[in-house]
């Protein structure tokens, strides 16, 4: 299959490659250091990274800058881009801003709701929704056109397009054709929202199979260490979106050394997961753990990453 | 309709200021339905004004009138009579339509005594609910006649966000899925595929992005 982008993830799903991508958060005041250090810490271990726009709706360091950062550390990013914040106009300009920067993939997201950041009060956007900026993306990529219909004349914008699945959001059926709706709109990868009832991500699968959608798109999926039984509780009762089985849970409370425990289910799940018909590699979201990464990569027994050329 | 719910006292008798004589107008359009603006509020009203001005040691002359529309100029005009050079200030209960509408004919201060909040209807006695958005451009035959625009909290136009779970939005347990209605309802219909169509980006010039809206119609024109 012919490449249609520069983007180095891309490339290595092409070939076949079962790939890792990692997650790194942008911090809340103006230094990268913070950043370039994790991406030192993960530039052998994953294949590409994303850097969250503006997460749970909180001020944060741009994704479009953050991804500069890493990028110049040597890791690919990932940028996500939400619509919550953005209308058509500003999204398109930054989707010019941030090729012109060297940015190759793009995560299209609705993003968090402003109520849980710390502007409740603010606006909200939505000028366009996740489905549609999928589509911007891919117009101006393919047809050479803004979404007004206005041609891009010369240097458009060529990026490797992805978006989000949630497996654990109901109506549970209409996830998949939602998911159909974003390959059709133009996503050429997926990443889906972190993994822990491994049952209904089965069933999740078995349609998107039903349906040939992972002929159509690369499908990672969402992997997340649990740290302490804390976080594995905060995960069931608190985050929208997210199913924590119990079973889970108790492992951690249980364990003498839960770090260790979270590690271990992480990894017996990214071995599970490589096993899954239709699933091209894991996202792995250590989120404020990300020195956590290369350990589980290895166990998993995805170290060395592969190279491109 | 459109419902409103009355300012705090404290805080309509602040508007008024030092005025020692003022115009206390009701409507009797949407807020005496919901119980906010009509008749028996703006009795109220007026008379709770008077006793707090009373107990400050100061007066306040209150002329009551309920106009059956304030949203119209035809029965605005019927006011002129009431606004003498005496009356320092008008309070008026209606929507932020009516007092628009007073403030435009009268040259007097005009203050808003209710809180104008959406356009909806009573799901029960004492309980109001918003139901349309005023988007300019009903799409309800594409959803089911559930409206995403305003009973989804991002107004998401292809289906449920991820956020979405056991038919209650993310922002709040109590609050149902607008998309988890559409869905449900569109299954039970056989229109599912109605779900399936990639919808485009809204066309929000025709909400409230462009100013204020008119609609004109040529053929009821005098």
């Amino acid at each position: 299959m012919a490449l249609m982008t520069e983007s180095r993830l891309e490339r290595l799903l092409s070939q076949g490659h079962f790939v890792v991508s990692g997650e790194i958060g942008p911090p809340k005041h103006t230094s990268p250091e913070g950043i370039l250090h994790h991406a030192e810490l993960l530039k052998d271990y994953v294949d590409a990274a994303n850097l969250t726009d503006n997460q749970t709706a909180i001020v944060r360091m741009s994704s479009l800058a953050a991804a500069v950062h890493v990028l110049r550390a040597g890791v690919e990013p990932i940028m996500q881009m939400t619509v919550r914040d953005r209308n058509r106009i500003a999204l398109q300009s930054d989707l010019l801003g941030a090729y012109s920067l060297g940015i190759r993939n793009v995560l299209c997201l609705t993003g968090d709701h402003q109520s849980f950041g710390n502007h409740p009060t603010a606006k909200n956007v939505h000028d366009v929704d996740s489905i549609q900026l999928i589509k911007i993306v891919k117009d101006m990529r393919d047809d050479r056109k803004f979404a007004c219909g206005e041609e891009i004349k010369e240097h458009e914008p060529r990026f490797f397009i992805g978006a989000a699945a949630n497996p654990f959001a109901d109506p549970f059926e209409f996830r998949v054709l939602r998911l159909e709706k974003k390959i059709k709109a133009g996503a050429d990868f997926i990443q889906t929202q972190c993994i822990f009832d491994m049952e209904r991500f089965e069933r999740f699968m078995a349609l998107v199979r039903e349906r040939g959608l992972h002929k159509k798109a690369y499908i990672l999926a969402g992997v997340m260490p649990l740290k302490s039984a804390k976080a594995a509780r905060y995960m069931q009762k608190s985050v929208a979106g997210m199913i924590v089985p119990e079973e889970i849970v108790a492992r951690i409370e249980k364990a003498s050394d839960p770090r260790e425990e979270g590690v271990a289910i992480c990894v017996e799940q990214i071995k599970h997961l490589r096993n899954i018909e239709g699933v091209a590699g894991v996202h792995i979201m250590a989120v404020m753990w990300e020195e956590i990464i290369p350990t589980i990569v290895k166990e998993a027994g995805l170290y060395p990453r592969p190279s491109v050329d | 309709m459109i419902v409103a719910e009355p300012k705090p006292l404290a805080e309509v008798s602040e508007l008024i200021g030092e005025a020692r004589k003022i115009l206390v107008v009701g409507c009797g359009g949407c807020v005496t339905v919901c119980l906010a603006g009509g008749e028996k509020e703006t009795g109220i009203l007026a008379a709770s004004l008077r006793m707090l001005r009373k107990k400050e040691g100061k007066t306040l002359e209150t002329l009551e009138v309920t106009l059956t529309r304030q949203c119209d100029p035809e029965y605005v005009q019927l006011l002129d009579k009431y606004v003498t050079e005496d009356v320092e200030g008008i309070v008026s209960l209606a929507c932020g339509v009516g007092v628009q509408f007073l403030a435009e004919r009268f040259n007097k201060w005009v203050v808003p005594a209710l809180n104008t909040k959406f356009a909806g209807g009573a799901v029960e006695h004492g309980v109001w609910e918003e139901r349309c958005g005023l988007c300019g451009e009903c799409i309800l035959h594409q959803t089911g006649g559930i409206c995403p625009i305003i009973r989804c909290s991002k107004s998401l136009l292809n289906g449920p966000c991820g956020g979405s779970q056991g038919g209650k939005c993310e922002v709040n347990p109590d609050l149902p899925c607008a998309w988890q209605l559409i869905y449900d309802r569109l299954k039970a219909l056989g229109k599912l595929d109605l779900l399936l169509e990639i919808r485009p980006p809204k066309d929000w010039s025709k909400a409230r992005d462009g100013g204020p809206r008119k609609v004109v119609r040529e053929d009821v024109r005098m």
